[in-house]
């Protein structure tokens, strides 16, 4: 059992060394380092705020942490799409049974103007020190 | 660079649309005339004559534009796509949301059965091959309508893919020279629609109703095939007729049931693809094509003038007549799709594979949906043509106005006269008459019983069809213009009508 262990854990290595041990994003020269740029798009895209060093430490450590599994040689496997891809996706009637609690719902809004919610003028623009005020992704 | 040019980037001065070389489907920005383009700038005597005081005047070569549509239809149905509350066009601000629509948290997405049996009918109909297996995956935007900070949509896998759709334009200046094209369908998707938002510049704040978000929506993409705003315009027309005639969408485009995107981009013939631009809010018939040829336009004037073309989203200003480019200082957007992970892979079967002891509710059968199909506009244009021999474009007429298809087959039904003559009156008086009244074919004072009787009468002679018209036009109200008739009548068949018969004929058209 242990020789087994032992010639997968080779064939894992060589495989790992094959597609380059490097995570998407990050710097290509670095051993996973994530670049100051790529950190601003992430906080952009998410609303995530890295703030620290510490933070950015972590996130490396967590990516470094995903790609070992890398070191499964997946070859000819078919990928699955999620834990509940076997389970049956139900389908309901096409009746009306929900809404109608307007009330309810405005309870969670800090502001309110008669029945809809309050939110700034289209999306702030994420860098504050943009002068030409909020940019507007309106639909 | 010396000839002057019309400048159209210049806010409140648009150009006022102008035809490429006559026919729009030719796109070219001036005829092909003079020799090499070294020569720009100096006159020839051919490009002189082909100069108009509306056509840019700029460059030797071809123009060819591409446009591919992205086309959204609100699907008719009860409730919304993933939870049971109600889809409604008007409805007080936020009473027809559920705790999943405003994204609280322990909610999840439950599909609907309709919804999934619309898209599968609008496969069939575009003769696309509808997957098997599709999946639903999550696209992240942050905006104020769209609660969870993700749509759920199929990127992955949609559940339609590799159809086609037929629609048919005019070419040349007779109304009767018209051929048909096809553009195919690049995939069919399910997907959440947003909530909609407010903006209220003066307290400097967005009002949101959700009321929509959540409602159901096919996304039908269409491949860039078309070369015109009137191809376009064609193509998305006869999409909707497909989709009313199937009941999967009300499909009107004035209470935002469908809303159309268009990707254009223009390049010479021979030459490689240009950089593209996607036009949004392209919501009214009226200015899709007029808008579609702007843009084209715009970006022929602006390449012909040495600029480039940025791969930018542009809005259409209803009120300037010109695309304006939407301010969106993020640069490209990442939308870090995922798959739904509250959402197994979504399986169809057909008569072959269905699970034996399924519950027939809990699956969905691709042949059952297709044998039960309701008729596309094509085929009954086609048959129409063949019952009647009637002319393919009045065809297209008669299906083109709601109601007016069965007012006329409901005349047919106790009229002697010959289908052409039917058609005809029904395009020409009849429509006229309720185009100028502004009434809808179900508010006509004049039934199809009525209208029957009256070109009965035509065809027995007993009335000139002229004098049938003016029946036509008392509708609008002069009693006493019957007796004018009754004259002409007498006077039509040699004072032979007896004319209390003919008053009591007339009388009756008139109140019917």
């Amino acid at each position: 059992m242990w020789a087994r262990a032992a010639c997968l854990g080779l064939r894992a290595s060589a495989a790992a060394q094959r597609r380059g041990f490097t995570s998407a994003g990050a710097d290509p020269q670095g051993s996973g380092r994530v670049t100051a740029e790529l950190i601003e798009h992430l906080e952009r895209l998410a609303l995530v705020d890295f703030g620290s060093q510490e933070a950015v430490a972590r996130l490396e450590k967590a990516i470094a942490f995903a790609d070992r599994l890398r070191a499964v040689d997946t070859d000819g496997v078919e990928p699955m799409e999620s834990v509940l891809e076997d389970r049956c996706l139900y389908l309901r009637s096409d009746n009306v049974v929900e809404g109608n609690c307007v009330e309810e719902l405005l309870q969670n809004s800090h502001r309110v103007v008669e029945e809809y919610f309050v939110a700034p003028p289209g999306n702030i623009s994420w860098s504050k020190l943009d002068e030409k005020g909020p940019s507007h992704t309106a639909e | 660079m010396a000839a002057p040019v019309l400048r159209w980037l210049c806010p409140g001065r648009c150009w006022a649309f102008a035809r490429i070389g006559g026919c729009s489907c030719h796109g070219r920005g001036v005829p092909t005339a003079s020799t090499s383009s070294g020569k720009r700038g100096q006159s020839s005597v051919a490009r002189q004559s082909l100069i108009t005081a509306q056509e840019p005047r700029k460059g030797d070569r071809e123009w060819a534009a591409v446009v591919g549509l992205e086309i959204h239809a609100q699907i008719s149905s009860n409730s919304k796509l993933f939870s049971g509350s109600q889809v409604h066009f008007a409805a007080p601000p936020n009473s027809l949301v559920s705790f999943f629509d405003a994204s609280l948290p322990g909610t999840l997405p439950v599909l609907n059965r309709r919804c999934v049996e619309a898209a599968v009918m609008t496969g069939l109909a575009l003769d696309c091959r509808i997957n098997k297996k599709s999946l639903f995956d999550r696209k992240h935007y942050f905006y104020a309508d769209l609660p969870a900070g993700y749509q759920i949509t199929q990127q992955r896998l949609p559940i339609a893919v590799d159809g086609s759709l037929a629609y048919s334009v005019c070419v040349g200046k007779k109304l009767g020279q018209a051929v048909t094209r096809t553009v195919r369908v690049r995939q069919i998707q399910l997907e959440q629609d947003s909530g909609k938002s407010l903006h209220d510049d003066l307290r400097s704040q967005t009002l949101v109703d959700l009321n929509r978000a959540g409602v159901g929506l096919l996304e039908v993409v269409l491949e860039p095939d078309m070369s015109c705003g009137e191809e376009a315009a064609a193509a998305v027309r006869e999409l909707q007729l497909i989709l009313q005639a199937l009941g999967t969408s009300r499909a009107i485009m004035a209470e935002g049931q469908l809303r159309v995107d268009a990707n254009i981009s223009v390049h010479h013939p021979g030459e490689p693809l240009g950089v593209r631009t996607e036009v949004k809010n392209l919501n009214s018939a009226r200015f899709l094509a007029r808008a579609i040829d702007y843009e084209i336009q715009r970006q022929i004037s602006e390449l012909e003038n040495g600029g480039e073309i940025l791969n930018e989203t542009r809005s259409f200003d209803y009120k300037l007549g010109c695309t304006v480019p939407m301010r969106d200082k993020e640069g490209k957007q990442d939308y870090r799709f995922m798959p739904e992970p509250n959402l197994p892979p979504l399986l169809l079967y057909d008569s072959a594979s269905l699970p034996a002891g399924a519950d027939p509710q809990q699956v969905i059968n691709i042949d059952r949906i297709r044998e039960q199909l309701p008729e596309l506009p094509s085929v009954t244009r086609e048959k129409l043509v063949r019952r009647y021999g009637m002319l393919p474009e009045h065809s297209f007429a008669l299906l083109n106005e709601v109601g007016l298809l069965e007012f006329f087959q409901n005349v047919m039904k106790e009229t002697r006269a010959e289908p052409k003559k039917v058609a005809s009156w029904v395009l020409n008086t009849f429509l006229g008459f309720l185009k100028q009244q502004n009434l809808a074919v179900s508010e006509s004072p004049v039934t199809p019983s009525a209208l029957a009787e009256l070109l009965n009468l035509v065809e027995r002679k007993a009335i000139s069809s002229s004098a049938a018209k003016q029946v036509m036009d008392l509708k609008k109200g002069n009693p006493r213009a019957i007796n004018k008739l009754i004259g002409l009548v007498r006077k039509a068949t040699l004072g032979r009508a007896d004319p209390t018969a003919i008053k009591e004929v007339l009388e009756r058209q008139l109140s019917g």
